[in-house]
């Protein structure tokens, strides 16, 4: 079965990660800005990994049959510094019309901070004026019920936002209902200790339905599974879940979300591309 | 709205998981003898973690459904719906 991953950071894996998820069915991943693992010094380096994201990356990925999309911001963790946060906002809309880049993201909070809330604000003032789908990073561990709500209520508080252009990530059993009902799509991201579990994640899909939601490994240089959606497929196998319903959730979910972004575009597998 | 995704049967579960859980709950026992065991423990009387793995367990242990919600909101900080939202820029 073919499968997307909408939420990994192949910028901190190796090639033979795009390989083996190629082997097991991947056909387009999205890969969105985030921190780097260290507090960038300028915003130079965020036009290099701007580069890296709309350029480099999606040819390394186009060797394994992977169409590769990006998303563009500056992360939660550096929006405290908001000087630097305002330069690279600025820089971002002569990116917005490169051909992976699906919107801006991943924007949130991380320690639930007014500095963090002001360019969260300025991120979707920039997503309203330009139009562009938008992917939200929710808090780690004690940060996150009270992370979302905030979020959910600047997304509410702006009159502009369309719910259904917007993806609340990193959802899970306490969070994923604010999510859904108020409009959102949500992503479960199966990453080890912080989030969720591939098991955890059928559970949620078992209690909230199939609608609006989606699944991502978040990949990225700590550890981490980019073959994390596939092992949520073989969770939902083993519990004798149809095939049309993993496919929703894990290729068809995020087509439907993407393709409302004109630089969309139709992941085929290398056969089909050859036709 | 989709048809509901429907869990296995209980005792299908039960089955399944009984080992995994049995496995599990001797982690979290052998880790508790680890800070048990521990120089500095009775340091750690008053400690919140702990505090939280205590109340933690004691939901295992009610009638209570959704228990994986109320160990969430158990790990979680307070909202305050009263705190100053930014403002748009129309």
């Amino acid at each position: 079965m073919n499968y997307i991953d909408p939420h990994i950071h192949m910028i901190s894996r190796v090639t033979d990660d795009y390989h083996r998820m190629a082997q097991c069915g991947c056909v387009a991943i999205s890969e969105p800005a985030f921190w780097a693992g260290f507090d960038r010094g300028s915003a130079a380096g965020f036009r290099d990994y701007f580069h890296h994201l709309t350029e480099i990356e999606p040819k390394r990925a186009a060797q394994f049959g992977i169409r590769h999309f990006s998303w563009l911001c500056i992360n939660a963790k550096e929006a405290e510094n908001v000087s630097l946060s305002r330069e690279v906002i600025s820089l971002i809309p002569e990116y917005l019309n490169k051909p992976n880049v699906l919107g801006i993201g991943e924007i949130g909070l991380n320690k639930n901070t007014r500095n963090e809330a002001i360019i969260f604000q300025e991120h979707l003032d920039l997503a309203a004026k330009t139009n562009e789908l938008v992917l939200i990073h929710t808090p780690h561990l004690e940060d996150k019920l009270k992370g979302t709500r905030m979020i959910i209520d600047m997304l509410k508080n702006d009159t502009r936002v369309v719910p259904a252009r917007v993806c609340v990530d990193h959802v899970e059993e306490h969070t994923v209902r604010f999510a859904l009902d108020n409009g959102f799509w949500c992503g479960m991201t199966l990453y080890p200790t912080t989030k969720c579990t591939p098991a955890r994640a059928a559970d949620i899909i078992e209690m909230v339905g199939t609608d609006r939601i989606m699944v991502n490994s978040a990949g990225d240089w700590g550890k981490s599974d980019p073959l994390a959606v596939p092992e949520f497929m073989l969770e939902m196998r083993r519990r004798g879940h149809p095939e049309s319903v993993i496919q929703k959730i894990v290729f068809e979910n995020p087509v439907a979300f993407f393709r409302q972004s004109s630089r969309w575009h139709e992941p085929f597998t290398l056969l089909n591309d050859r036709k | 709205m989709t048809k509901p995704v429907q869990p296995l049967p209980a005792a299908k579960v039960l089955e399944q998981q009984f080992l995994d859980i049995r496995c599990r709950l001797l982690d979290v026992a052998a880790t508790m003898d680890r800070i048990g065991r521990g120089d500095g423990v009775t340091q750690l009387k008053d400690d919140h973690r702990l505090e939280k793995i205590k109340k933690g367990l004691s939901v295992l242990l009610d009638g209570s459904s959704s228990k994986a919600e109320q160990i969430q909101k158990l790990f979680s900080l307070e909202y305050d719906a009263s705190w100053e939202i930014p403002k748009p820029r129309y």
